[in-house]
């Protein structure tokens, strides 16, 4: 344990309680009322005399407005105001964006409605208020708007061409930010031409990380309630702490006049990491009309104006030597940022420049990205965030570097990653990996894979010629989790830090609130803490109870994302708890008339060392000093405490992760034959929790191989715009996931966690292309563009290349997967 | 306006709605009935399952008027009668078996499962994810909502639901944690 930072605390350390609680497979607290249909969702809250808001939003991905009127909307029945930008150009401010990733970074600013010119299709023109949704939505239609056509910029590789048009007038060019990461001399990368100099073999490639939609299941959906000057704000959000602040800085609300909630919130996959501009509308039309306002948005809303995730277009290469020993690594990316800096758009790229070294000993290694503005909507944080993408180009080159050195691709990873005995170990990225197994997890999952019988099957495949050809892919990761430390996230210009806070109040009948400022939305906080809590205290599981997503009742806290949640939020937890003990050691000790160092605490209960039956439990310490009657001086009549936690290092979960692939070469369609995957996210607080994390993240990982990509036609619609076009995976295209762990503790916090919410779908989308590729590399294939549709797959068999680009992408995806095609067995009466 | 007459979990109800209205949007937006979410405007998704006449539809593609002199049960008819009354075998296989995690597709991916296992009471692990391809998760996988189905039907045929995977240490609260949710 870490030292408590108590001005009070005594010499001797607290003896942490017998642990039980942690590593069982707790069922969860939550599902009570998530399995009965009792939750709390934004959009089941009805206000008295609530209003609802819908959005005008233009179908020009780049346009001037040359005409508004809205007076015949107003007309409409049931309709109470309708406002369009420049009704609200005063006030509306511009969203936020916190982390300019270089001091020159151009921000052009982000209306949350237009005022006279478009920028992506999907941005809202004009706001319908209406005492229902649906008239609301119907006068929409009233609304007569005209746009003089802009050109439109959709390619970043165009984008950043002398000559091309801008998305922004007041830009001199497309490209927002140029980013430069040099572990050598000064940045000069003196050393990483060297490295490429002096290697034997340098193999490049330019990979592309296709846009992608965190299609998050609940759509999103805000209730502002105002009364006089106070605001209460629902949202469906991941983040109530950061919107409360970054709220108030933009409409002028003061802080403590704001209130955010979080109720229970349906996903987010860093979808909801973000300061929505309908968030920002409903409070100006919630202060303007006095009134409860609420806006939810159709998917179609959210699939074409939610912030989409990865788009980047890498150029990676790797320097070797002959006996397969790396000597440097170049990176240089474009990543589209879409048409306006979001709450961390341009640091996402940034992030994953730490990444792109993997679990490999380069020596030298220079990045450099451009972020570059387009007609399409903003991208920012999805699931991973910088890192898959990151993941990706490194694993998918190992590959290539082995077949470049007629090597094994996991003879080539063994020879160059970081050994067991080497950790901690301070990468060429700057990163201090402090604590893990590479060969012993990928043993494990070697095992659970049957690896060599897949093999020999692979073999007899191919010398039969069969149709069906067999591919194995590997991906070997690791992960930056726990985001803080603060300092590193200062010193990448980041403009929060990424500590998180805690409270624990013991009540009078023994009974224990949590507050935590993480918040949840499906990750089992409430059973995970409580199991943490129970340890600590050595009370009952069911007797704790844990608050969250609420800015009055969690009063600070810097939310959930990028598996920060456990190593971050949970050690706050911890160490609230150790105050608690700490205070309840000193009233125990006056209770018993002993000394407080001769108090022994374990399973609960303070006793006096030495002296048989004279003892305390903690919950009876609670009631004492509710009742108060006999207290020392100098202690509150609480045993309550607060604390916050900021690690001094990231975390670095890692794992093995394998796939073996069929693939038809007569008609392109690739299945997954076989996936295991044994990960290592340090100390395990609950198994059932771990596994679940990583089932989903798998199924994020391989969509993003095989099935998910938000296409844009040339006009710059949205053509992936319904459940029908973007190919959320159903069960039925998904496998049965064989998963395993390792457990090397991190060092960075007492829990010994590492974060595994974002793992599955790091690792997995490289393990899949890895294994298409190695099924049809003897045809002749050496890419394959994601997703892997049937045709593109077919098309790189058949007629060499990559499988072409994204503009046959729809039609072809439509065959892949029951999930796109209106369904009649559940489906029902039409 | 046309009027209309249904059974909604086990309450009748006589209201006039719109002709356009969605027979989600009645439970929803009329009687209340918040349990059903809507997740998709394609039918696509599925969170907007619930019975009618005791067959599984999307919500969202029923008009309120196809729905009159039926009978709908949406996941808050499925339990016992009462407060915290005995949840259906498959509410608590989802429980059980981890098969939910933020819990917004669960209420349609538990009406479609009992569904599935009305019509094929014994499935295998291929049979329940064809037979559940129409509910869309984004957060399990899948996996574990396949676990679940099996294990419910594993205990609605009255076996036991031996589940070779079932993970060990386990330690239930869900009785427990559903009365104090309702009480």
């Amino acid at each position: 344990m870490t030292a408590v930072e108590d001005p009070a605390a005594p010499e001797t350390p607290v003896e942490p309680a017998a642990a039980k609680e942690v590593g069982q497979a707790r069922r969860r607290k939550e599902d009570a009322r998530l399995i009965t249909g009792e939750t709390q969702w934004t959009d089941n809250i009805v206000l008295p005399g609530m209003l609802h808001m819908a959005m005008l939003r233009s179908p020009v991905a780049h346009g001037r407005i040359t005409h508004l009127d809205v007076s015949a909307a107003k007309e409409r029945p049931g309709v109470v105001a309708v406002y369009t930008g420049a009704d609200l150009a005063e006030e509306q401010g511009s969203l936020p964006c916190a982390w300019p990733v270089t001091p020159d970074m151009v921000n052009p600013g982000h209306p949350s409605i237009a005022v006279e010119q478009v920028n992506h299709v999907g941005e809202a023109v004009a706001i319908v208020v209406a005492r229902s949704r649906t008239a609301a939505a119907d006068a929409l239609e009233a609304i007569d708007v005209d746009y003089e056509p802009l050109p439109v910029v959709l390619d970043m590789e165009q984008a950043v061409q002398d000559g091309s048009p801008l998305v922004h007038d007041s830009t001199s060019s497309n490209t927002s930010y140029h980013f430069v990461f040099d572990a050598g001399d000064a940045g000069t990368g003196a050393d990483t031409e060297q490295a490429f100099t002096d290697a034997e073999v340098v193999v490049s490639r330019r990979f592309v990380q296709q846009r992608l939609i965190p299609a998050f299941m609940e759509p999103r959906s805000v209730v502002v309630q105002p009364s006089r000057d106070n605001y209460t704000m629902w949202s469906a959000t991941q983040i109530p702490h950061i919107l409360r602040v970054m709220a108030a800085m933009v409409t002028g609300i003061p802080e403590h006049k704001l209130r955010v909630i979080a109720p229970d919130v349906g996903g987010g996959f860093g979808g909801k990491l973000q300061v929505n501009p309908e968030e920002i509308l409903a409070l100006l039309v919630a202060r303007r009309l006095g009134k409860p306002i609420k806006w939810t948005e159709t998917r179609g809303e959210s699939l074409m104006t939610a912030h989409h995730g990865r788009d980047q277009v890498q150029f990676i290469d790797v320097a070797a030597d002959r006996d397969g020993t790396v000597r440097g690594l170049r990176v240089r990316l474009l990543a589209d940022m879409g048409a306006y800096l979001r709450l961390i758009t341009p640091g996402v790229p940034a992030l994953g420049a730490f990444m792109f070294p993997g679990i490999y000993k380069f020596p030298a290694y220079r990045f450099e990205c451009d972020g570059v503005f387009t007609n399409k909507v903003p991208t920012d944080a999805y699931r991973g965030a910088g890192r898959p993408e990151a993941t990706f180009a490194v694993e998918r080159i190992m590959d290539e570097l082995a077949v470049e050195l007629g090597m094994d691709p996991l003879e080539l990873r063994r020879k160059n990653w970081i050994n067991a005995d080497e950790f901690p170990f301070t990468t060429v990225a700057g990163l201090q990996y402090d604590s893990g197994d590479y060969a012993q997890a990928t043993d494990q999952a070697l095992e659970l894979l049957g690896y060599d019988e897949l093999r020999a099957e692979q073999q007899r495949r191919r010398e039969t010629n069969d149709p069906v050809q067999l591919g194995i892919g590997f991906s070997t990761f690791t992960e930056m989790c726990g985001l803080a430390p603060s300092r590193v996230l200062g010193s990448l210009a980041f403009g929060a830090g990424g500590w998180e806070q805690a409270s624990i109040r013991m009540l009078p009948t023994g009974k224990v609130e949590v507050v935590t400022g993480s918040t949840p939305h499906g990750q089992g906080h409430e059973t995970a803490w409580s199991q943490i809590v129970a340890d600590q205290l050595g009370v009952p599981f069911e007797d704790v109870e844990v608050l969250h997503g609420d800015t009055a009742i969690s009063s600070r806290g810097l939310d959930t994302y990028g598996s920060r949640s456990l190593v971050v939020g949970g050690t706050a937890v911890v160490k609230a708890a150790e105050k608690v003990v700490l205070k309840a050691r000193k009233i125990a000790a006056h209770l018993l008339e002993a000394s407080e160092d001769d108090l022994e605490f374990a399973g609960g209960k303070f006793a006096v060392r030495g002296t048989p039956g004279a003892s305390i439990g903690i919950q009876e310490v609670a009631l004492a000093i509710f009742a108060a009657h006999d207290y020392p001086e100098g202690i509150e009549p609480s045993i309550d405490a607060e604390a916050t936690f900021d690690p001094e290092n990231f975390s670095f979960p890692h794992g093995t992760h394998i796939c073996a692939m069929e693939i038809d070469t007569e008609t392109g369609f690739a299945k997954i034959r076989k996936y295991a995957c044994v990960d290592d996210v340090g100390t395990i607080v609950n198994p059932l929790i771990v596994e679940g994390q990583v089932h989903g993240g798998l199924a994020q990982g391989i969509a993003q191989a095989m099935y998910e990509e938000a296409i844009y036609d040339a006009e710059g619609n949205l053509t992936t715009g319904s459940f029908v076009d973007y190919l959320v995976p159903a069960a039925s295209d998904l496998p049965h996931f064989d998963t395993g762990n390792t457990v090397h503790e991190a060092t960075s916090n007492p829990l010994g966690a590492k974060g595994v919410g974002e793992a599955g779908c790091i690792a997995s989308t490289p393990a899949v292309v890895n294994a298409a590729i190695d099924a049809v590399r003897h045809l002749g294939v050496t890419e394959l563009r994601m997703p892997l549709t049937p045709e593109r797959v077919w098309r790189a068999i058949h007629h060499g290349g990559d499988g072409g680009d994204r503009a046959a992408a729809v039609s072809n995806a439509q065959g892949v997967t029951s999930s796109g095609a209106a369904d009649a067995s559940t489906g029902g009466a039409q | 306006m046309t009027q209309i007459n249904v059974r909604v979990d086990g309450a009748s109800y006589s209201d006039d709605v719109e002709p356009r209205t969605l027979l989600v949007h009645y439970l929803r937006e009329q009687l209340g009935k918040v349990g059903t979410v809507v997740g998709c405007d394609t039918s696509n998704c599925g969170a907007c399952t619930v019975h009618l006449d005791g067959q599984a539809v999307k919500s969202c593609s029923v008009f309120a008027v196809q729905a009159d002199g039926s009978q709908v049960t949406t996941i808050e008819g499925i339990a016992g009668d009462g407060v915290g009354g005995a949840l259906h075998p498959v509410q608590r296989a989802f429980h059980e078996m981890h098969g939910l995690q933020c819990g917004f597709c669960t209420p349609g991916m538990i009406m479609a499962s009992i569904d599935l296992l009305k019509e094929n009471p014994d499935p295998t692990e291929t049979e329940v994810r064809e037979g559940i391809e129409g509910n869309l998760c984004r957060c399990t996988g899948y996996q574990n909502i396949v676990k679940a189905v099996r294990h419910a039907a594993a205990e609605m045929r009255g076996q036991a639901p031996g589940d070779p995977e079932a993970s060990p240490a386990v330690v239930d609260t869900a009785a427990a944690e559903h009365v104090v949710a309702q009480s």
